[in-house]
């Protein structure tokens, strides 16, 4: 499998080079930032029309790491809808399309920024999951060990011979593993800014995303 | 004839002028309904446009807007407002004059809507807003000419596009209309003619006396132009000389980059300490606008510059204009020299400066080309779409509008006669429901069809988002640079975002010819210090490298096929009869390609003159067929003439990998993923309102909520393919950057004529080629090579490889899986 192995308070975990998390020993898939339906709130909100196939390849994309995992649990680490109203406005299609997903399997929606309330899809709603020895929740908390969370939408960027890459990243240091956002429609902030730099150990690294994931000392 | 009226002929007394015949041809067809002014620089242009108007008004019984003058530069309408009030004060017309542009305040810009002025100097995006009001028609009632100036410089951008469909909607409200455009020389007035006059109306051509052909000639100098590169250090010397030698010169540069370190070479050598400034359109407003004043004042002796000056604002008295590096393009050429001598019957002075040895020979072919009045330029095509967009966005601001009335007013635009009223519907159709495959948006409809027929913007707030995205001037990322202060430090210009996000802290750069430090990065500013090194360590920014002309290559490979070639310098005329000797001259009609090994590489180089973005292009789609072909090609490099191609094996039969219909196919799949294209769409889709122009403010709120354009286009080649949006960049890039015109007027000039060398080693032509910057390796898994080999040089000096496991194979943990 296409991974970055690492360790998180005695849990090994890797990172998938599409910004899921895979923790083998509990075949627990982790994903993050999904904002589904977030074309149609743009266009609700009068922002224009962009091209309305992010909710479907957003899904595309999860559904294949499933496959490849046949993962028992899996998380979606908040913000999984752009908004509450973008999830109750998703096509009839698409809401199949995650009971399939969810099928035979057990799945937790944790509760994010954008999305606070219950939605009326399958699965568990929960503010945050502990599954020993990891607290699995939105945004990071101080002071903790053992957190992974989400919401930042980290990216990273490295300078080699006068081109830049810039990709989504995983970060993570002894205490925590923050996670890149998953969804199709999503930016990143880099890791140089100072709400990651505060929070993440100087030794921290970043897991660069792609075709394959490539640790570096996190970018600051 | 009409005659002046007696104010004016003893206005005229008084200056001691007498009227310009071309001034008395435009006074006598004041009532046709388009006319195109050719005139050079100095000639009297604007006032022969105005004339007319200030005749009119000057009988004082016009209330309202009468004139509307359009210029690309808000300078310009700044000069010009100077220069018209001078007379109508002097002569004590009664008439009001006012400018609009982006920098008048909102309180003027609402009185001007309410009580509008007599003559009213705006640009094509201040007057694209104007219409979008819903007052417009009454603002606009009682029109009755519009005077469009350096008409050549907007006709050549979508910025005209725009201009004509507005002026097409002022048509509609004010039938009487009367349209002028002042230009400076062109190749094809008749094609400028065609764009301004509402078509199909004639538009009668003025052509006013050229004056006196232009002093050019060819800087010669002791030391032999260098082989390659384009910074011209070596006529320094010779530069610094001509500059004593005059009043004031300016220097042209192609790029803001060669600019920037043309004009720092020349301060390290100015020992005189002359007074010489730089001039560009990276630099920060306030430092342009001291050079501008000082150069209007007289104070300097040179300014180092781009086409930021190119436009015919009055600089005071410039009798020197130097051409750093081959003009490219003769028409270009021609109206920077035009730069020089504003006395209308002087002839104006020039010298051009080869950067490098082949330049040589583009010099001359460009002197003879200026000298045979020849100049050059390429049909624009069919109007943009994405800009048709953004007129529906606007009319749809305005008020309601009938579909079939606005398609009417579209086609009476010159560059849109040819629309199909099914084109036209695809575009309305994206702007109302987004024109997707997937209807996913019927509640979310930016346009509604009323039941009257009529459409109408469902939520009337977006009037608000469309005005604030009106304009088609692509603004590439970029970042202001400022001196690191405790309070922010003085502004000296900026940079792409690209380039900063290759800087590291410590590096130098070349910014308005100091050389700074990058310090870092806040809030989107970044933070330089001053350094005294001698040498900047990273050149200096980007900045669009200009491709030579079809008909001035065609001049080059003209002056191949002479004899001798006196009029060369010796270092050149040997060098092309060298290749003449041991290989042979690019021909008309045939494509020379040539083949050797060097460099432990075998080489190919095809001599397909097709300018540097055909050339690129072309290298591209080679090494592509090439690989298909099992040659293993390596990498290459290309310029404005020539790419080089450098593999494992060497071309045997070239032929086949010309075949045009092979490369087309090879460019649709490249084309999909490649990186031009999704610039090309980033700035098609912000016109077309599919995105909402970058403002900085946006920027820095927006952080991880925003994502980048790149994935929209990924997302439409996925699910959408045929979607409007793509054929629009797609039209777009093969007339822009990509330039595959290029490749298939070369090979239409060819017609499979190859003249295929094998040569046992480089040959001179050649040579230059491979000290070229800019070489692409062929690639696919580069990028993951280069990142795996410098995240393991990171981690290593880091020291972090110690205590982590490692970043790839099979981790030992999972042994006992």
């Amino acid at each position: 499998m296409n991974e970055h192995p690492f360790m998180l308070a005695g849990a090994q975990l890797s990172a998938l080079g599409s910004g899921a998390l895979w923790w083998r020993d509990q075949s627990l898939l982790c994903v993050s930032d999904l904002h589904l339906g977030k074309s149609e709130r743009i266009a609700r909100r009068g922002g224009g029309q962009v091209p309305p196939y992010d909710t479907r390849d957003t899904l595309t994309r999860l559904g294949a790491d499933i496959a490849l995992t046949n993962a028992r649990t899996v998380i979606c680490l908040g913000d999984s809808f752009d908004d509450l109203a973008a999830a109750r406005a998703l096509p009839e299609e698409e809401r199949l399309w995650i009971a399939q997903l969810q099928a035979g399997r057990r799945w937790v929606w944790i509760e994010g920024n954008h999305d606070p309330g219950p939605i009326d899809l399958g699965g568990t709603h929960i503010a945050e999951l502990p599954i020993a020895p990891l607290t699995f929740r939105h945004i990071a908390q101080r002071k903790t060990s053992g957190e992974v969370s989400g919401h930042y939408h980290p990216k990273a960027r490295l300078s080699l011979r006068g081109r830049s890459i810039s990709r989504p990243a995983f970060l993570y240091d002894i205490d925590r593993v923050i996670l890149p956002a998953y969804g199709t429609y999503t930016g990143g902030l880099r890791s140089h800014d100072a709400a990651l730099d505060t929070l993440m150990r100087p030794e921290a690294h970043a897991i660069l995303t792609g075709a394959v994931p490539t640790c570096i000392p996190m970018p600051r | 004839m009409r005659a002046l009226p007696p104010d004016f002929t003893d206005w005229f007394t008084t200056k001691g002028w007498s009227i310009h015949p071309h001034q008395q041809a435009m006074l006598d067809r004041a009532d046709a309904p388009a006319l195109l002014l050719i005139a050079p620089t100095g000639g009297g242009k604007t006032l022969a446009g105005f004339l007319p108007t200030l005749v009119d008004l000057a009988q004082g019984d016009h209330d309202g807007l009468h004139t509307l003058y359009i210029s690309p530069l808000k300078a310009l309408a700044a000069d010009i407002k100077r220069n018209l009030t001078t007379p109508v004060t002097e002569m004590g017309l009664p008439i009001r004059i006012e400018d609009r542009t982006g920098d008048t305040p909102a309180s003027r810009k609402r009185r001007q809507r309410a009580d509008p002025p007599h003559i009213l100097l705006t640009t094509p995006e201040s007057l694209a807003l104007l219409t979008s009001y819903e007052d417009a028609p009454r603002m606009f009632s009682g029109l009755k000419r519009v005077v469009v100036d350096e008409i050549h410089a907007l006709a050549e951008s979508k910025r005209g596009d725009q201009l004509m469909l507005a002026l097409s909607r002022l048509q509609a409200m004010c039938p009487d209309l009367k349209r002028v455009g002042l230009s400076a020389t062109v190749e094809d007035p008749q094609a400028i003619a065609r764009q301004l006059a509402r078509h199909p109306d004639p538009c009668e051509i003025l052509l006013a006396d050229p004056g006196p052909a232009p002093d050019i000639s060819m800087l010669t100098t002791e030391e032999a132009p260098p082989w390659s590169g384009g910074g011209a250090a070596y006529a320094i010397p010779a530069v610094l000389a001509e500059v004593r030698k005059h009043k004031t010169t300016l220097i042209f540069h192609n790029t803001r980059a060669q600019a920037e370190i043309f004009f720092h070479n020349l301060w390290l050598a100015n020992d005189d300490a002359l007074p010489i400034g730089i001039h560009h359109g990276s630099l920060d407003r306030v430092q342009r606008e001291r050079v501008e004043g000082a150069m209007v004042r007289g104070d300097l002796r040179a300014i180092v510059c781009t086409g930021s000056l190119d436009l015919g604002i009055d600089w005071g008295d410039v009798d020197l204009v130097i051409q750093i590096g081959a003009p490219k393009n003769v028409k270009r050429l021609v109206q920077r020299i035009g730069r020089a001598n504003h006395r209308y019957n002087a002839p104006s002075k020039a010298l051009l400066v080869p950067a490098n040895r082949f330049e040589v020979v583009e010099c001359v072919a460009a002197l003879d080309a200026v000298l045979a009045g020849e100049l050059d330029g390429d049909p624009r095509g069919p109007g943009p779409r994405d800009v048709l967009c953004q007129h529906i966005l606007i009319a749809a601001a305005a008020g309601p509008f009938d579909a079939d009335a606005l398609y009417g007013q579209v086609t009476t635009v010159g560059a849109y006669a040819a629309l199909s009223r099914a084109q036209f519907d695809a575009c309305l159709d994206f702007c109302a429901t987004g024109g997707y495959a997937l209807r996913a948006y019927d509640k979310w409809k930016r346009l509604v069809l009323r039941p009257d027929g009529q459409w109408q913007l469902r939520d009337p707030r977006s009037a608000r988002d469309i005005r604030m995205n009106i304009g088609t001037i692509q603004d590439t990322d970029t970042l202001k640079v400022r001196l690191k202060r405790n309070r922010g430090g003085k502004p000296l210009g900026e940079i792409e975002e690209g380039f900063a996000a290759t800087l590291t802290p410590g590096d130098t750069f070349l910014i308005g010819g100091q050389i700074v430090r990058y310090e870092g990065l806040r809030e989107m500013t970044v933070e330089v210090s001053r350094n005294a090194a001698k040498k900047p360590k990273i050149a200096t920014f980007m900045g669009t490298k200009f491709a030579t002309s079809t008909q001035l290559s065609a001049r080059v490979v003209e002056m191949f096929q002479q004899d001798s070639w006196p009029d060369l310098p010796p270092h050149t005329s040997d060098w092309l009869g060298l290749q003449r000797k041991y290989s042979q001259l690019p021909r008309p009609g045939r494509l020379l390609i040539e083949s050797f090994p060097h460099d432990g590489r075998e080489q190919t180089v095809v001599y397909g003159f097709a300018g540097r973005n055909g050339q690129q292009t072309l290298g591209l789609l080679l090494t592509k067929r090439m690989e298909e072909m099992g040659l293993d090609p390596l990498g290459f490099v290309a310029t404005d003439y020539a790419t080089l191609i450098w593999g494992l094996d060497a071309v045997q039969d070239p032929a086949p990998l010309f075949d045009l219909d092979a490369l087309k196919d090879g460019l649709d799949t490249w084309l999909a993923g490649n990186a031009v294209m999704k610039r090309t769409f980033r700035a098609s889709a912000t016109i077309a309102g599919l995105i909402q122009r970058n403002t900085p403010s946006a920027r820095k709120t927006g952080r991880q909520a925003t994502f980048s354009s790149d994935i929209l286009y990924d997302t439409l080649q996925k699910y959408d393919p045929d979607h409007l949006m793509l054929d629009i960049t797609r039209q777009e890039a093969l007339r822009g950057l990509v330039d595959f015109g290029r490749i298939e007027e070369m090979a239409r000039r060819v017609k499979g004529r190859i003249d295929h060398l094998r040569l046992r080693r480089v040959s001179p032509l050649s040579a230059p080629m491979f000290l070229e910057m800019g070489r692409v390796p062929v690639k696919g898994a580069a990028e993951e090579r280069l990142l795996a080999e410098e995240a393991a040089r990171l981690m290593e000096q880091s020291g972090l490889s110690q205590i982590t496991p490692a970043a790839s194979g099979t981790p030992r943990w999972r042994a006992g899986h």
